[in-house]
């Protein structure tokens, strides 16, 4: 059985955005790029499923720029066995990303596909939604537990929804989104990172996918949150009263 | 009291604190070994208040303790007994361009962070330590092989005598030869001289590519190889070398939650090396190759190579998080060497063998710069350990013309120990500066200098 992860080149985590002046969206350059970390999750479910003998080959495949073979190198030297980069230097929004993963899926028929469950940066949450119902497989997305059994050809997932938790069974093959509390990424190991240098990246045009990029989404403007004000130090209890009744108007 | 009101004139109702909790913390050291008694701490917010207080104190030879953001390690931001009122400093800093001028009145470490410059130095104090401080005990910490110790980056300073003069030797200039540069006296001479209430310091600009590896390797003498090696093939890029032996590693993997081996087995040794440089492809390609070489060699066993912040921060925190362990596990007795690289790690061996089951020998830091922490950890704090110890350790330290304080300072610990790392007639002319500067002896008392070489005349 093959596995295929998709993951996706974004801001570093840690990295404290900055909106650009005129509004069009975030400041990227010069800043530090990692791999999302939903889709890190993703991998590492993909990786222990193949190393508990459930897969044969775990492929990694990113959409973007040039510079997106660098996480993909990261995915390798993480495990997976190969990888696939879309190059495409535009912006890119779910439902493409959905429709060239579709054509990638066609392509390598993976029994499972795994994804983060939404993109930092951007926060939409669609594209395993949206690739899901493009291929009619089943999806279980949210995932915080997920159990293979090839027998029988189903994946069990433990969905993390509000206040609770629901399992679902989806017969394979099938998409999984990954949530926070799956598992804990591994590290990439010098072996891992020198073993990596020998697996193959291959290229692919969305044009050789006879995917149509466009899009009905136009992104209008970025804004940062409001400034919080500065507090106050209040000197007395009477004082604290007085506020919250008279300015906060919450008691 | 009329000193009380005296300093309440000064500094107002806020910057006199008598609170016994507040007093309490300020009286402790950070290991929690020093405990001192003093009744009164002053916080004083302007250069021409310290200079006030110092005046006053001076002309009724009350004894003053200058403290930081007190994260020192060897007793020196503590009273000894009842020394009066400290000084606890902090405000806000101005910024310069390629330098900047520090008010030190509560400048933490941290403060370029936003900005386009970094401090020249880090340290894993940086939460809480402060510029003055820094200073004052020209603190070395994890990046000092790439930008040198405070007596390089510290361009000018401003200091009040210990009767209220104010030196102003505030340069920003890289090169100034004119007389004697009296800066120097004040940088590492902890609080014993004066205090540093303004500071100019050289700040590198903060640089986009940072990476970091942690590596296994399996003795000693790799470690060492590999820094030689990191020197040559990492060149300019590389900004920390840090080492690490596995009993702190299983010190930091018990005592500190939410941290993992990074490695899947046990190791002797971990180094973590940082590369910092203006582009991330050349550094990655530079210190990948670098890497492979070494593992290939064998100098390296196993290693990870961060592949995100997040990583990189808890690389960095397994080492940072040592000292915090240590406090953790107990009693601990914290020794600050500079030794020839070669040599360091004897030490620890005989130390080992010294001690046996009775302690558990720790050591860490700073391999790059020939600086050794070496840490001797027992549930409790006994003569019979101490025995074993000292002075074998100075002695030691002194037979391979080693420095018994590398960077933290003598302070009130090894006050009366300086004579291993110094000759008697260095000792005396510091004596005499002390006594020129300082005739109260007002400043800091009883750290740095043995009483003795001060009580002659």
């Amino acid at each position: 059985m093959k596995i295929m992860v998709a993951i996706k080149r974004v801001i570093d985590y840690a990295v404290k955005i900055r909106v650009k002046p005129d509004k069009s969206g975030v400041e990227t350059s010069n800043v530090k790029m990692s791999m999302n970390p939903f889709c890190e999750i993703a991998l590492e479910e993909a990786l222990r499923i193949k190393e508990s003998g459930g897969a044969s080959e775990v492929v990694a495949v990113s959409m973007g720029p040039a510079q997106c073979v660098d996480t993909l190198r990261t995915g390798l030297a993480m495990g997976a066995d190969r990888a696939i980069h879309v190059d495409y230097p535009g912006s890119l929004y779910p439902l493409s990303i959905a429709k060239i993963l579709k054509a990638l899926v066609e392509a390598e028929k993976p029994s499972l596909l795994l994804l983060g469950k939404q993109a930092i940066d951007d926060d939409c949450n669609q594209t395993g939604q949206m690739v899901a119902g493009l291929l009619k497989w089943p999806q279980g997305t949210f995932a915080s537990k997920v159990v293979l059994d090839e027998e029988k050809q189903v994946a069990t997932v433990d969905r993390e929804v509000d206040g609770g938790l629901e399992t679902v069974c989806l017969e394979l093959p099938a998409v999984i989104t990954t949530d926070l509390r799956l598992n804990q990424p591994r590290y990439a190991t010098l072996p891992n990172i020198m073993k990596a240098k020998s697996k193959v990246i291959k290229k692919v045009t969305p044009q050789d996918l006879n995917v149509e990029i466009r899009s009905d989404l136009e992104v209008v403007q970025v804004t940062e949150p409001p400034k919080r004000k500065a507090g106050v130090i209040v000197s007395s209890i009477d004082e604290l009263i007085d506020k919250l009744k008279n300015e906060a108007h919450v008691i | 009291m009329d000193d009380i009101s005296y300093f309440k004139k000064i500094l107002g109702e806020r910057g006199v604190v008598q609170d016994e909790e507040k007093l309490d913390d300020a009286n402790t050291d950070w290991m929690r070994k020093y405990k001192g008694s003093s009744k009164l701490m002053l916080q004083p917010r302007t250069t021409e208040e310290v200079s006030q207080i110092l005046k006053y104190c001076n002309s009724r030879c009350l004894a003053v303790v200058p403290q930081g953001g007190n994260t020192g390690l060897v007793g020196g931001s503590v009273p000894v007994f009842d020394e009066l009122g400290w000084i606890y400093l902090f405000h806000i800093p101005k910024f310069l361009h390629f330098m900047c001028i520090f008010s030190i009145f509560g400048c933490h470490c941290r403060i370029c962070f936003w900005c386009r410059f970094i401090m020249p130095l880090d340290l894993g104090a940086k939460g809480s330590c402060q510029i003055g401080g820094n200073v004052s005990t020209n603190a070395g910490g994890l990046r000092l092989i790439r930008y040198g110790s405070l007596h390089g980056s510290v361009l000018g300073l401003e200091a009040v005598l210990a009767n209220g003069t104010v030196l102003d030797m505030l340069a920003s200039l890289r090169k100034d030869n004119t007389g004697y540069d009296l800066k120097h006296l004040f940088i590492g001479s902890e609080g014993s001289l004066g205090i540093v209430t303004k500071v100019s310091i050289l700040t590198p600009p903060k640089l986009s590519s940072v990476n970091l590896a942690f590596l296994a390797c399996e003795d000693y003498a790799s470690c060492q190889k590999l820094l030689l090696e990191a020197k040559r093939k990492l060149g300019e890029i590389l900004s920390a070398f840090e080492f690490l032996d596995v009993n702190a590693m299983n010190l930091v993997l018990k005592h500190l939650d939410g941290l993992r081996d990074p490695l899947s087995s046990m190791h002797n040794f971990y180094v973590l090396i940082e590369t910092t440089g203006s582009m991330e492809s050349h550094d990655k390609e530079k210190l990948e190759a670098f890497l492979l070489q070494s593992m290939d060699s064998g100098l390296v066993t196993d290693g990870v190579l961060a592949q995100d912040i997040n990583q990189t921060s808890s690389f960095w925190h397994i080492r940072e998080g040592v000292p915090e362990a240590l406090m953790k596990a107990g009693a601990v007795y914290k020794y600050d060497l500079s030794l020839p690289p070669e040599k360091m790690y004897e030490l620890v061996e005989e130390m080992r063998t010294r001690l046996g089951s009775a302690a558990n020998v720790v050591a860490y830091g700073h391999l790059g710069d020939g600086n050794l922490h070496l840490n001797i950890s027992a549930p409790q704090y006994t003569d019979s350990i101490l025995s074993k110890i000292e002075p074998f350790v100075y002695e030691w330290t002194s037979k391979h013309r080693g420095s018994i304080s590398a960077e933290h300072g003598l302070g009130l610990m090894k006050a009366d120990k300086i004579h291993y790392s110094k000759s008697p007639e260095s000792v005396q002319l510091m004596a005499e500066i002390k006594k020129l500067i300082d005739p109260n002896r007002i400043l800091n008392p009883y750290k740095v200098l043995p009483s003795s070489v001060l009580s002659q005349s």
